[in-house]
């Protein structure tokens, strides 16, 4: 880390730079370092947004074998439209590409101390990366500091969301959960990995590549130390723009008039709402999945006491009808699965997405409330500074000084906020092609889950309806 | 603009409204629900077309069997297409229940919406595609069933004509009984329970096939018979035939309602007697014996007032009670007269107290006494018939409970994923709204081609399950009549109790008669008062002879009815389940190959979203 002036800078302004480096969650004078080190990468990375990313090659993510089908699927979609936009006459072996894989739950430790590490594989041919494949664990708050990281440097981004915290603790250890959080976190970091701007990060790459300690140090370093800091500081920095605002009695441009984000914001909102009722329902049909199955089998099994007591071959009629409703009943459980793991899970991702985007609104607003400031206090110093140059103070040289500075603030500030800008109209159209295609997908695998699950149960049904009538014809009835 | 707005959208006749807003209820509607189904004779004037058979009557109006159907090989009858309008005519003749079977869509589904007061379908239109909705909920098998209506119900009849509970009833006397138009009437002795002043009656409609017996002509043309009935004659009804036909299966009555009166004025509950009267009425019509029975046909076609006597113990034994008392039960002390009918029927309240006394004592000793009684149930197939009986008992009614939470189970996945259609079709809506993208359009049409797969599977769910309840409803049906079993049987026990006191009666008779010529004996030339004494007891012992030859009669006779009668449910019962399984499965696998096809359908769609994985 090289310690350049910067960090002095923003301590030197206090309340005005203190705005900006927490708004910026940058917060404290080490991240002040990194700011000042990440800008002009940061704006090479800003440059890479535009230029369409290359190809990844889909056969290679065929490969990730502990992947599910929904899992699997998510990644070449997602990729597609890049690849039609800037599919060029390359031979595709060459391609570079970048994929991972989230492998091997295993659970440690014990108690309230007990938790869930994974194995994370990336395969890779970029040259950014060690070699082409590397293997580390990982445990699910090292993926929650690799989503907070992503968030607070691309501002804008529709960061790709993580599953939910923590589940009923009673399930947080059940197989089924495991599996599925598992399968959101490949998720999770195969978006990160495809993401044209997200996939440069330094983050990510140290995420992957890091050995366990010294991620854990890495970690430890930040959180442990900086992180807090930071949100005090935010909170502070909050409760006096509040003070100020009702001390002036200035009613502040705080929200976007734009109609057009306005109409966003309408549709996400919305979108929220109607996405989550049919997830919901989702949820509440995996139930009746299972509740149907369990019903079937315990028909089934009455069933078969029942043909018992006709004993002769009628009795045996039934015993076929119990053992059919048992089978299907299994099928019922296993399609009740399938229906939570390519189903209900992408609907819930759908979700997740969605207030994924919602975050960034909120950072949208904060940049936008702070480039108001900062353009107001900086027109402010420009009139101070006239009226000094016009009295001939002494002070002007210092006057102007700050004014410099806080000038070069507030257009960075409006530079931030139109990045944000930027990336959420590229991100949005990005959002829906991604979520057409997911969304298609899980249609489709819920379509033929249900087709199969039907057919099974007339198919089995079939079976029975033969010995029924081989039945009927031996013993004369009908 | 979701939620409860939203539900009853889909019209959802096929589950009365009740059932949904509580499951627990839902056996009794699903019991009742296939009342009309199961009761109304094959051939189609059931008239019955009234509110709870509407709610079901609707399920049956979509093709439950199409071309897959028809593909399985079925060995039914051709349908019968003439009972159809039969039934319809029959039906709309002025009740106030009854409305068209195709005006049901509406009134029905705002019923579902709670107590019709909501205008749920123009609600759910007004945020809704109209036309798209429309399409979905009303015609849904366009593409797969170019006719209508008329194609649906023939296929429901013709399962029901092949059924062999409606070969039963072809056997019947009669061609038709139906229970209709509730008439609230004012009770002339007023009553002290506010309410309890009124009563209602029904209207039975009767016809026998062969003429009137009444007219004692054979061949002349059916007449249909007219009568009003109140439930209280159902009862006096029920309680004849118990007396007049001991031994044998005897339908069990509906039962009597311990609701309060206020209830009981209630539609819905007049309703429910009413088609409970009518299925209760066809059982017996269909049994063998019953069927044919005097006291059925004096039920249904005797003018006015029922000439049953309410009840023999009050009415008829009050006048020459004393005279016809069993009189040889009191002891030996009474002068001897004969009743032999008294014997043959079981002791009961009033004054048979003495006789149950001494019936109770009689078992009581046997039982704890370990006396070995003379006559024992020594019939061995009997015995074992009847554990048999027992282990079906338990067995029905597990399984009936079982098929019972089959069903809820059924219903609840139709339910559910006809809710989460309408959730997507709403999301589908929304987001063509608000769509700016083409793929947001792409995602739309997709989202609306599942919701619309979800409407439809969920209303085949719904038709599913109004079968699966039909057909399954043999297992509630048999687990009522082993009520009648038992009460067969236990008719057999209680005669069998009687000929037991009537023999330990002789035997005491004997040893005393003994002792006393005994005693006499040593007295030379004989004590004249102990010979008199003697020769009362032998009269009261020829009394008490006859009386037992009686009941060994009675008790053979309804011995021979119990074995007629389980040969007779045997048979029945084989027929019956086997038509319960057939029905069950070949709905199964129609219904199930609807939706494998309607799901198909959008896989085929959205296939091309499953790259290079399927």
């Amino acid at each position: 880390m090289s310690a350049l002036g910067g960090g002095g800078g923003a301590l030197r302004n206090a309340s005005t730079a203190l705005a900006i480096s927490s708004t910026e969650s940058f917060a404290g004078t080490p991240s002040c370092h990194t700011k000042r080190v990440r800008r002009p990468p940061g704006s090479f990375y800003w440059l890479h947004a535009v230029t369409p990313a290359p190809p990844l090659d889909t056969t290679t993510l065929k490969q990730l074998v502990f992947v599910s089908d929904y899992a699997e699927s998510m990644i070449p979609p997602e990729i597609g439209p890049q690849k039609s936009s800037s599919q060029s006459p390359r031979s595709p072996s060459g391609a570079p590409f970048l994929s991972i894989s989230v492998t091997d739950p295993v659970k440690l430790g014990n108690g309230v101390q007990a938790y869930i590490s994974y194995r994370v594989i990336t395969k890779t041919n970029l040259p950014e990366f060690q070699g082409p494949e590397k293997i580390v664990i990982r445990r699910y708050s090292d993926f929650v500091w690799l989503h907070d990281k992503l968030a607070d440097k691309y501002k804008g981004i529709f960061i790709p969301p993580l599953p939910e915290k923590s589940a009923v603790e009673k399930f947080r250890f059940s197989a089924e959960f495991i599996e599925m959080r598992r399968q959101a976190l490949d998720i999770f970091v195969n978006r990160i990995a495809s993401h044209p701007e997200l996939k440069q990060s330094e983050d990510l790459k140290t995420f992957l590549e890091e050995d366990e300690e010294a991620m854990e140090r890495i970690r430890s370093f930040e959180t442990g130390i900086f992180k807090k800091p930071a949100d005090l500081l935010q909170m502070f920095k909050d409760v006096q723009t509040k003070v100020t605002d009702v001390v002036l009695g200035k009613e502040k441009p705080v929200e976007e008039t734009d109609p057009e984000y306005e109409k966003l914001k309408h549709y996400i909102f919305g979108l929220e709402d109607h996405l989550t009722e049919t997830q919901k329902q989702a949820v509440r049909l995996v139930k009746r999945h299972r509740e149907l199955g369990q019903s079937l089998s315990e028909f089934g099994k009455a069933i078969k006491l029942l043909g018992a007591c006709e004993g002769d071959s009628l009795g045996k009629v039934f015993a076929e009808l119990g053992s059919k409703s048992e089978l299907l009943s299994i099928k019922l459980q296993k399609e009740a699965h399938n229906l939570l793991m390519n189903f209900e899970e992408p609907l819930k991702d759908y979700v997740r997405c969605v207030q994924s985007i919602k975050d960034s609104f909120s950072h949208r607003a904060n940049a936008f409330r702070l480039h108001c400031e900062l353009t107001e206090t900086t027109k402010l110093k420009e009139i101070n500074l006239e009226k000094l140059n016009l009295m001939r103070s002494d002070k002007t040289r210092e006057a102007e000084i700050e004014y410099r500075e806080l000038k070069a603030e507030s257009e960075e500030a409006t530079r931030r906020f139109e990045t944000i800008i930027k990336r959420m109209n590229e991100e949005i159209v990005r959002f829906q092609e991604q979520k057409t295609a997911e969304m298609g997908l899980a249609f489709h695998l819920f379509a033929k889950g249900q087709a199969k699950l039907a057919n099974d149960i007339a198919d089995a049904w079939r079976n029975v309806l033969t010995k029924i009538e081989a039945y009927s014809l031996s013993s004369g009835h009908d | 603009m979701r939620g409860r707005n939203a539900t009853p959208a889909i019209p959802d006749p096929t589950i009365p409204p009740r059932s949904r807003a509580r499951p627990r209820d839902r056996r009794c509607i699903l019991a009742s629900a296939t009342l009309i189904l199961s009761s109304s004779p094959p051939e189609g004037h059931g008239g019955n077309a009234a509110m709870m058979g509407s709610e079901v009557a609707f399920g049956f109006d979509s093709p439950p069997e199409t071309e897959e159907m028809e593909s399985l090989a079925l060995s039914d009858a051709p349908p019968t297409v003439s009972s159809l309008p039969a039934a319809i005519s029959a039906s709309s003749d002025g009740d106030l229940f009854i409305s068209p079977p195709s005006a049901l869509h509406f009134p029905l589904s705002s019923t579902a919406s709670g107590d019709g007061g909501d205008p749920a379908p123009s609600t759910a239109s007004s945020f809704l595609d109209p036309p798209s909705y429309a399409d979905i909920v009303f015609s849904p098998f366009d593409s797969q069933n170019g006719d209508d209506d008329n194609g649906a119900d023939n296929g429901s009849m013709l399962r029901r004509d092949s059924s062999p509970r409606s070969t039963r009833a072809a056997r019947s006397d009669y061609l038709k009984i139906s229970v209709s138009d509730p008439n609230k009437e004012q009770e002339t002795v007023n009553s002290l329970v506010p309410g309890g002043g009124t009563y209602f009656t029904y209207l039975i409609t009767s016809q026998m096939r062969f003429g009137s017996a009444a007219n004692g002509d054979g061949e002349s043309e059916p007449v249909e018979f007219s009568v009003r009935r109140r439930f209280r004659d159902v009862v006096t009804l029920a309680d004849r035939l118990a007396e007049g036909y001991r031994g044998f299966c005897i339908p069990p009555r509906p039962d009597k309602s311990v609701v309060e009166s206020q209830v009981m004025q209630k539609n819905e509950f007049v309703e429910q007697r009413r088609s409970a009267l009518e299925k209760y009425l066809w059982r017996l019509a269909e049994h063998p014996v019953i069927g044919m029975s005097d006291e059925l046909r004096v039920f249904l076609q005797a003018k006015g007032k029922l000439p049953l006597p309410t009840t023999t113990d009050v009415a008829s034994r009050m006048l020459d009670g004393a005279v016809r008392l069993p009189k040889q039960l009191f002891g030996e002390g009474a002068a001897a007269q004969v009743a032999p009918q008294e014997v043959v029927q079981p002791a009961k309240g009033g004054r048979d107290l003495l006789r149950i006394f001494k019936e109770l004592k009689q078992a009581v000793t046997i039982e704890w006494g370990g006396v070995k009684p003379l006559l024992v149930e020594e019939d061995k197939e009997f015995l074992a018939k009847k554990e048999k009986m027992q282990d079906l008992e338990l067995q029905l009614s597990t399984a009936s409970q079982q098929a019972e939470a089959l069903v809820n189970a059924q219903q609840d996945v139709g339910e559910t994923m006809g809710e989460m259609g309408l959730a997507f079709i709403k999301l589908a809506k929304f987001e063509t709204d608000q769509g700016i993208y083409n793929s947001q359009r792409i995602r739309a049409t997709d989202t609306k081609n599942v919701a619309t797969a979800a409407v439809k599977a969920s209303r085949l769910y719904r038709e599913l399950n109004a079968q699966t309840v039909k057909h399954l409803d043999t297992l509630h049906e048999y687990l009522g009549l082993m009520l009648a079993v038992n009460n067969a049987f236990s008719e057999r026990a209680s005669a069998l109790l009687t000929v037991q006191t009537l023999m330990s009666d002789l035997t005491t008779l004997n040893i005393r008669i003994d002792k006393l010529e005994a005693a006499s004996s040593k007295i030379f030339g004989g004590d004249r008062s102990r010979l008199r004494k003697v020769e009362e007891l032998r009269e009261t012992i020829k009394v008490t002879e006859d009386a037992k030859s009686c009941a060994i009669r009675e008790y053979e006779r309804i011995k021979e009815n119990n074995r007629n009668e389980l040969d007779r449910l045997d048979q029945e019962r084989k027929d019956d389940f086997l038509s319960m399984l057939k029905g069950f499965v070949i709905n199964q696998v129609g219904y199930s190959e609807k939706v494998a096809n309607v799901w198909a359908t959008v896989a085929e769609e959205t296939s091309s979203y499953a790259r290079g994985n399927s």
